[in-house]
C-alpha cells in the first residue's frame, strides 16, 4: 500500500482536524493534546534511532530543559511569552549541540551510556538546584499565555497549535527522510566505514542529526510546558527518556507513523492505568520487556508486513 | 584542616562503595557487552532486603551476605530467563535490563513504602575512631576495609584462578574463548551472579551511610556509568581508580557545591571522553 505523500499528509491533517469534533469533551481533547506533544518528542527521537541508528536514553533532556526554560523565563524572569519560547528552543538546541560533542565520542552502547549519564546530570541539577528549579516541587505556570495573538488558555486553540506543530514535524521529517542528508544518515547507520571511504564525514552527519533531533525535541518540550503548565524533575528523568524510547520502539523505528502510533498508545495506556492503579512504572517495564522480546520491529512495520502478506 | 581530612576519608569510603557497585557492572559489561541498567535497582534491592533483615534482628554481616545472595540469584535468573533469549541483539538486551530496573524499583516502592529505611551499622563498629588527633566515623573505615578486601579477592579470583582466567579470556575475545572450549554461557551466569551479588552486598554495606530509599537506584546507576566511562569497560583496575575518582568528586562536590554536585561529577567524564574515549584502562573489545 503506497500512499502518495500529499494524500497522506492531507489524511493526517483531516484526522487531526476531525478529532475535536469526534471527542466528546475537553477532557478527552486534553489527553489527545498530551499524546500529540509526545508524538513530536517520539518523532524527534526517531531521527536518532530510526535514521541514524543511535539509541539515546537521555532524550528527556530536550523535553525537560526547554520546558524549565519557558516556565522560568515567563514566571521568574517575567519575560513575555514569545521571547521565552524562542529562547527556550534556542537553549534546547544549543544543549543538543553541546551534548552531541560528548555523546558522539562514542557510538552504539557507549553513546547510549553517555546520553543516559548526561540525562541524569540534568535531572540531578533540576532536583538539587532548588533555588533555580524549585526542586521536587517543580515550576508552575499561572496559565497558558497569548502567543502571536492566539489565546492558548482554552483546550481547542491549544490543541490546534500542537496539531499544526505535529504536522510541521511530520512534513519536515518526511523531507529529511527523502533528502540526500537522510540517505547519508542512514548510510552512517548501516555502513559507517563505507561512508567514510566514500569521503563523507560520518561524525559531522551524525552530529547534524543529533542537533536536529534536539531541536524537534525542544519543540515538544516547549509545548509540554504550555500543555501541563507545570514542569518537575520528572520531565528530565530516566523513566521519561525510556518512555519516549518505548514509544518509538513500540510503534516502529524508522517510520513516520510508528512514533506517532506509539505515542498515542503509550499516552492512552498511561492515562487509563494511572486512573486505576499506581503501578505505571511496573507496567512500563513490563511493556518494554514484552515489546523488545516479542515485537522487536514495532507495530507499524509488523502490521505492514501482515497487510502485504494478506494482499499477496 | 579537620574538614579536608574527614572529607577525604568520606571520599575514600564512597569510592569503596562505588567500587562494589561498579566492579560487577564493569565485568558484566566486559563479558556480555551490555551495560546492565538494572544494576542500580539491584543495589537498592540489596539495601531494602538488608534493612528488612536487620529489622528482624539478623546479624549485620549475615544480613549483608543473605541480601547479596538473594540479589545474586535474581541476577542469574535475569540473565538466564530474559537476556539469553536475546543473545546477539545487544540493544534489545539493554532495553530489557532497563525494563527490569523499572519493575524492581516500582515493586520496592510498593513493598517497602516511600519512606527511607535506615540500616544501623553493628554497634561495636559505630563509635568514631581517633587517629592523629582526628575523629573518624568508624563505619566509613569499615566500608573502606570491606571494599579493599573485595578488590583484593576479586583480583585473586580473576588473576589467580581457572575461572578468572576463563572470564578474562571471555572479556578479551568471546568468540575465541568459545572456540577453545570455554563454556561462555556458564561464564555469563557466573559473572552475572558475581556482579549482582556485589551490588546487593554493597547496598547493605553502604546502607548505614546511604540508607534505603526510593530513587537510590537512579542515584547510583549514573555513578556506576561514570565510573565505567572513566575507568574503561571490563577492567578491574579501571573500576577501582574510576570509583576512587568519582567518589572523591561526588563527595567534595556535594560538600562544596551541593546544588551542582551532579554537574561537577560529569566534568571528569568530559575530560576522559575528550582525551581517551575508551576510558583510562579501557581497550577496544572484540
Amino acid at each position: 500500500m503506497k500512499l502518495s505523500p500529499i494524500l497522506g499528509f492531507a489524511l493526517v491533517a483531516l484526522t487531526l482536524a476531525c478529532l475535536p469534533v469526534l471527542l466528546p469533551d475537553g477532557f478527552y481533547l486534553g489527553i489527545a493534546t498530551h499524546a500529540l506533544v509526545f508524538a513530536i518528542l517520539a518523532l524527534s527521537l526517531d531521527i536518532l534511532i530510526g535514521q541514524a541508528g543511535m539509541t539515546s536514553l537521555g532524550h528527556a533532556v530536550y523535553l525537560g530543559l526547554p520546558a524549565y526554560a519557558v516556565a522560568w523565563l515567563t514566571v521568574q524572569a517575567g519575560w513575555p511569552p514569545l521571547p521565552s519560547v524562542i529562547v527556550a528552543l534556542l537553549i534546547g538546541t544549543l544543549t543538543a549541540a553541546l551534548f552531541g560533542l560528548l555523546a558522539l565520542r562514542a557510538s552504539g552502547l557507549g553513546f547510549l551510556m553517555i546520553t543516559l549519564a548526561l540525562g541524569q546530570v540534568m535531572w540531578g541539577v533540576a532536583y538539587r538546584w532548588v533555588a533555580l528549579t524549585g526542586g521536587d516541587n517543580g515550576l508552575r505556570m499561572p496559565g497558558r499565555p497569548v502567543l502571536l495573538g492566539i489565546d492558548l488558555q482554552a483546550p481547542l486553540p491549544f490543541y490546534a497549535v500542537v496539531a499544526v506543530c505535529l504536522l510541521a514535524a511530520l512534513i519536515c521529517l518526511w523531507h529529511l527522510d527523502r533528502s540526500a542528508f537522510g540517505a547519508c544518515l542512514r548510510g552512517t547507520r548501516d555502513q559507517p566505514r563505507r561512508m567514510r571511504m566514500l569521503g563523507h564525514d560520518v561524525w559531522r552527519i551524525r552530529y547534524a542529526g543529533f542537533v536536529i533531533a534536539g531541536f524537534w525535541g525542544s519543540v515538544a518540550g516547549v509545548l509540554y510546558c504550555l500543555d501541563y503548565q507545570y514542569v518537575s524533575p520528572q520531565a528530565l528523568s530516566l523513566p521519561q527518556s525510556a518512555e519516549a524510547l518505548l514509544m518509538v520502539v513500540l510503534g516502529g523505528a524508522g517510520t513516520l507513523a510508528g512514533p506517532v502510533v506509539g505515542a498515542v498508545i503509550i499516552t492512552a495506556i498511561k492515562t487509563v492505568v494511572s486512573s486505576y492503579v499506581d503501578r505505571w512504572y511496573s507496567l512500563l517495564g513490563l511493556t518494554f520487556i514484552v515489546v523488545v522480546s516479542l515485537m522487536p520491529r514495532g507495530l507499524v512495520p509488523g502490521v505492514r508486513d501482515l497487510w502485504e502478506r494478506l494482499r499477496a | 584542616m579537620q574538614f579536608w581530612v574527614i572529607q577525604s576519608l568520606n571520599s575514600l569510603a564512597m569510592g569503596g562503595l562505588l567500587f562494589m557497585l561498579s566492579a560487577g557492572f564493569s565485568l558484566i559489561f566486559g563479558l556480555l557487552r551490555i551495560p546492565n541498567l538494572a544494576h542500580g535497582a539491584l543495589f537498592m534491592l540489596g539495601a531494602y532486603l538488608g534493612a528488612t533483615a536487620l529489622a528482624n534482628g539478623l546479624n549485620f554481616w549475615l544480613a549483608a551476605l543473605a541480601s547479596g545472595l538473594a540479589v545474586g540469584l535474581l541476577g542469574v535468573a535475569l540473565e538466564a530467563i530474559l537476556l539469553r533469549r536475546l543473545a546477539g541483539n545487544e540493544q534489545a538486551q539493554v532495553l530489557v535490563t532497563l525494563g527490569v530496573a523499572f519493575i524492581i524499583a516500582d515493586l520496592c516502592l510498593w513493598g517497602f513504602g516511600g519512606d527511607p529505611m535506615p540500616l544501623a551499622a553493628p554497634r561495636s563498629l559505630r563509635p568514631p575512631v581517633f587517629l592523629a588527633g582526628f575523629a573518624f566515623p568508624g563505619w566509613r573505615l569499615v566500608v573502606l576495609g570491606v571494599a579493599l578486601t573485595t578488590a583484593a579477592s576479586l583480583w585473586i579470583l580473576l588473576d589467580r584462578t581457572r575461572l578468572g582466567a576463563m572470564i578474562r579470556a571471555g572479556v578479551d575475545d568471546r568468540l575465541m574463548a568459545r572456540s577453545v572450549g570455554i563454556r561462555v554461557s556458564f561464564l555469563f551466569s557466573a559473572v552475572f551472579f558475581l556482579g549482582a551479588f556485589l551490588a546487593g552486598f554493597g547496598g547493605v554495606i553502604g546502607g548505614p551511610i546511604l540508607s534505603a530509599y526510593p530513587g537510590l537506584d537512579a542515584e547510583m546507576l549514573p555513578l556506576a556509568l561514570v565510573v565505567v566511562i572513566l575507568g574503561g569497560v571490563g577492567s578491574l583496575p579501571g573500576a577501582l581508580v574510576g570509583s576512587l575518582i568519582v567518589g572523591a568528586i561526588y563527595n567534595f562536590g556535594t560538600a562544596l557545591f551541593p546544588d551542582l554536585a551532579y554537574v561537577v561529577l560529569f566534568l571528569p567524564m568530559v575530560v576522559v571522553l575528550a582525551v581517551k574515549p575508551t576510558g583510562l584502562f579501557g581497550r577496544v573489545l572484540r
